[in-house]
């Protein structure tokens, strides 16, 4: 992590500022489409989820999915938004292959969640980003250009499947916190399980739009559109491609076209698909299959007693009760599997201890090795037991560090290792006293030479010890029964 | 066997219950009839072998308790049927045959009625003549070269023709009451909400409702009886007690208020549709109705509020006909090609000048002046009937301002076709349950019809009047048979 996120672009005398605003689509965590019965499982062969409602068959009537409702609700709440008591669903026509009505069922002038904010934790600290609204809408379906050469063919099994778009307010000034910004969010929703934020699924797709203006400035400059980004790195290279194109565009005194763009992976670049006269008119009007969408605040009240506790405000507790550090309390919560893993260690253990252990040598092995903590080996009850430990004194920290190794094979008890391998801490001051005379035996010219001055050799001493005891001595106790017997 | 196909509905489920007639008898009278009866161009899809075969089982095992115990019925081809094809009269749905089948006709099945076959229609219910159909244009069975009204031009024609007991059409703007008005027939459309839209291909949603059409007002309400249903799969179907029809149908209607609008009587009226709206009157007070004069002051807007807010929807819910997923295609180069080639060669001129509307006044910069305000005079074309139901029961005008005409006299001028909607369009605007019952006839003998509007969920008023009326009226149809040769 860098200290600080800022972001600008300098040609010669002038500073450039990026501003940028996101529309997230995350897909809802449902097992059926937001307007039919047909499964959203994700893999499934093509076709094989599609019901005459989602292949738009004549006279088929959608009829609308209340889970994908409250599932918008509760994000809605995540994001301390507004939820609208009457939202309407319209109607977003243009033609596509992959698009079986010939239009879009989306929300337009009144969707379900207006005006919300969230907040980002930046290395300069706290910074808030406003969320404009949530609508929900579906998807469509899939063209697939590559399989036949001579024909696209199309995939319905994703049509109708519920969509939330969360729309930014132009608030974000740098690719990091755009990451930041896709991760806060989809750490939200995935506390509140409304939508998993697997990227690689395409659950969650965003549009970037980016505009940059000179520092210091209030105007906002022409934007453009980048559509689709699925991963936040593509969404950080095609900003920072995007930003210098513009700021070039300027420095060159030339103007810049408000359009679409897509952004090209394999080159690093974005290019226009379309311009704002080839925008489509989408023709938006209520759809008349759909009655407004009628929401009283009991409902939504009876909602918010579902919301689990969610990041921030997990993140003030662990600070307030557990005594951890911003820093610390910022990377056990971001994830909230993480966050269980830790108040199950810390339900027995030293707390800055364990904190230690889990954002130390946990997470390094997990990233080693490529797992989610919810698939950790070593089990939080393991951990626990190791961390207790450490701080009975049992086992020295490096001793651990042995024992975890093992762990990491097989999630066995420590203690069984513990025994097994004879790893057990020496604390008899008698037996280390033993161990330490003779050591100073051994080794009487060093001993001289620390008298007269050449602390540093305490250090030798120590190791020597440690050596001998096959690293099983105390080194609370050893220092201690040292530092007396070397000041004789 | 000729009898039977001139019996109404009721009599005959009672000859079936009584065991004179068997369901399969039945089938057979009617198949045999439209077999000589082509000419009229009724049937866009025949299902009659299945017809006579299933009425064979019925007879096999009969369930008399059921409210069409064996009984054959033709549908509007509007509505999808399994496995028989629905095209709603165009090319586009050409070769289309359902999975499934709509809400209106399953519940028509549950209660033993037979399928004999899908009815001609206008494109996608755009018309008022019959005359956009792919199919053809359907002949009035009244007289030669007529139009039989649309958009249920096929269905109304069945009926007064005998090709079958009772038959359901759909009316966006008229088109059940426009059509039963030109063929001397009863038909109604109830309140929107009251009949599922799942399973009928779509015109304009908010406006679209299903049924039924009939020889006369008891079998009307034992159709309405069977089809009105709350559906889950309609999110716009309204879950409100529906009565028993047929069996809370009485004649005496006396002391309601009946209601008669000013605005209704419009410049350049025929005489004889003045004349036959005083004679209506005066029937419904000698049923011992009280007639009170009402104003429905925002009517003259209705007509131009129903041409743009159908055909927005329609140019949406059209979109869906791209030659991708199912029905007729084109070939073309790329796909927009293939999408242009499609819709240009898989619609017809009605239909694509309604998209062209519809797409027209929901474009940017134009919604707000078009589609906007088309909504919002509606809400007060709706108020207009609210503040008048303060006053009156139900409300008595024309159906329609003048009588069928001829094939291919106002085919050019789609104005002036779209002025035969006067009567009929704000009562889909607001939502509320019409009916049209023959009432008299202009100087050729054609018949003229009288609409009954009613506040909403009130169908049973509607039927009442409608039904004490028709007694007073007497009116008989006086069909010649001409097309049999």
């Amino acid at each position: 992590m860098s200290d600080k996120s800022e972001f600008f672009i300098t040609r010669d005398q002038n500073i450039y500022e990026v501003v940028i605003g996101l529309e997230v689509h995350a897909q809802v965590t449902s097992n059926s489409k937001l307007f039919s019965s047909s499964s959203t499982k994700f893999g499934a062969e093509p076709n094989t989820q599609v019901s005459l409602v989602d292949a738009a068959f004549p006279g088929m009537l959608p009829v609308i999915n209340e889970f994908c409702v409250k599932q918008a609700i509760k994000t809605g709440i995540g994001l301390k938004a507004k939820i609208n008591n009457k939202s309407v669903f319209d109607r977003k026509n243009y033609f596509y292959a992959d698009l079986p009505q010939g239009y879009q069922i989306s929300q337009y002038k009144y969707p379900i969640v207006g005006e919300g904010m969230v907040t980002l934790d930046m290395p300069e600290g706290q910074k808030k980003v406003g969320i404009e609204r949530l609508h929900l809408e579906q998807d469509a379906g899939k063209s697939i250009h590559d399989i036949d050469p001579n024909s696209t063919l199309v995939d319905l099994n994703r049509s109708g499947v519920a969509l939330m778009e969360i729309v930014s307010k132009p608030d974000l000034r740098s690719p990091d916190e755009v990451n930041s910004y896709i991760k806060k969010l989809r750490s939200i929703m995935r506390y509140l399980g409304t939508c998993d934020g697997n990227m690689q699924e395409g659950s969650l797709r965003a549009d970037v739009n980016v505009s940059v203006r000179k520092k210091g400035s209030k105007d906002l400059g022409t934007r453009c559109e980048i559509k689709n980004v699925n991963s936040i790195k593509f969404m950080q290279m095609a900003i920072i491609y995007e930003a210098n194109r513009q700021v070039d565009l300027i420095e060159d005194g030339k103007k810049i076209d408000q359009e679409t763009r897509l952004f090209d992976t394999k080159k690093n670049e974005t290019r226009s698909m379309r311009s704002k006269e080839d925008a489509h008119d989408y023709r938006y009007f209520p759809d008349p299959d759909l009655l407004p969408l009628e929401i009283d605040d009991e409902y939504i009240n009876k909602i918010k007693l579902e919301i689990p506790e969610l990041p921030d405000e997990k993140k003030k507790r662990f600070i307030d009760k557990f005594n951890l550090t911003p820093y610390e309390a910022t990377i056990l919560v971001s994830d909230i599997e993480t966050s269980k893993y830790f108040e199950e260690v810390i339900k027995d253990s030293d707390v800055k201890l364990s904190t230690n252990w889990i954002t130390g040598e946990l997470f390094a092995l997990l990233n080693e090795k490529g797992l989610d903590i919810s698939d950790s080996p070593i089990s939080s009850k393991n951990l626990s037991k190791l961390v207790n430990f450490i701080k009975d004194g049992t086992i020295s920290g490096k001793i651990a560090k042995t024992i975890f190794e093992i762990m990491a094979e097989k999630d066995e008890d420590p203690e069984k290792i513990i025994n097994e391998k004879g790893l057990k801490q020496e604390s008899n001051p008698e037996e280390l006293e033993k161990l330490i005379d003779q050591i100073l035996n051994d080794n009487q010219d060093k001993v001289t030479e620390y008298k007269s001055g050449k602390d540093k050799l305490f250090g030798f001493f120590v190791g020597q010890a440690m050596k001998v005891s096959g690293g099983k001595a105390n080194p609370k106790l050893l220092n201690e029964i040292l530092k007396t017997k070397l000041t004789k | 066997m000729s009898e039977i196909t001139s019996l109404t509905l009721f009599e005959l489920i009672k000859n079936i219950k009584e065991k004179k007639i068997s369901s399969n008898e039945a089938a057979k009278s009617f198949v045999d009839r439209a077999e000589r009866s082509k000419k009229l161009n009724t049937y866009v899809t025949e299902n009659f072998e299945n017809c006579l075969k299933h009425s064979k089982e019925f007879d096999n095992r009969p369930n008399f308790d059921l409210k069409l115990p064996g009984i054959p019925i033709a549908v509007k081809d509007l509505f999808c049927t399994t496995d028989v094809r629905t095209t709603a009269g165009s090319n586009i749905l050409n070769n289309f045959i359902p999975t499934y089948e709509s809400t209106v006709t399953q519940n028509i099945w549950n209660e033993g009625g037979i399928l004999l076959g899908k009815l001609n229609c206008d494109e996608f219910a755009m018309g008022s003549s019959n005359e956009t159909s792919f199919f053809g244009n359907v002949q009035n069975p009244i007289a030669e070269n007529i139009v039989p009204g649309g958009s249920s031009g096929g269905s109304s024609a069945a009926l007064a023709a005998n090709l079958t007991p009772i038959t359901i059409g759909t009316d966006t703007g008229g088109s059940i009451r426009q059509p039963a008005s030109f063929t001397g027939t009863v038909g109604l459309k109830p309140t929107y909400g009251s009949c599922s839209r799942y399973g009928i291909v779509a015109f304009a949603s908010s406006l679209d409702q299903a049924g039924p059409m009939s020889k006369d007002v008891k079998d009307c309400s034992i159709l309405l009886e069977v089809i009105s249903s709350f559906d889950k799969k309609d999110s716009t179907s309204i879950d409100f007690k529906r009565n028993n029809y047929s069996k809370d149908l009485t004649n005496n209607i006396k002391g309601l208020k009946i209601g008669i609008p000013k605005e209704y009587r419009i410049d350049g009226m025929p005489d004889e549709i003045e004349k036959l709206w005083q004679k209506g009157i005066e029937y419904a007070k000698e049923c011992g109705a009280e007639i009170i004069d009402i104003s429905l002051p925002h009517t003259s807007y209705a007509l131009p509020t129903y041409y743009i807010v159908a055909p927005a929807e329609a140019s949406s819910n059209l979109a869906r006909y791209d030659g991708v997923k199912y029905g007729f295609r084109s070939s073309g180069e790329n796909l927009i090609d293939m999408y242009e080639k499609t819709r240009s060669e898989g619609f017809g001129e009605e239909v694509k000048r309604r998209i062209m509307i519809g797409t027209y006044v929901l474009s940017s910069g134009y919604y707000d002046a078009y589609y906007l305000k088309a909504q919002k005079v509606r809400q007060l074309i709706k108020k207009d009937f609210d503040e008048a139901y303060n006053k009156v029961d139900a409300i008595l005008t024309p159906s329609t301002p003048s009588s069928a005409f001829k094939i291919g006299e106002k085919s050019s001028d789609p104005v002036s076709m779209y002025l035969n909607d006067i009567f009929t369009v704000p009562v889909n605007l607001a939502g509320l349950p019409g009916i049209s019952i023959p009432a008299g006839t202009d100087k050729n003998n054609y018949p003229l019809g009288l609409q009954i509007i009613g506040k909403p969920f009130d169908e049973q008023t509607v039927l009442n009047i409608a039904y004490s009326m028709e007694e007073k009226i007497n009116y008989k149809n006086n069909i010649s048979d001409w097309w049999i040769k």
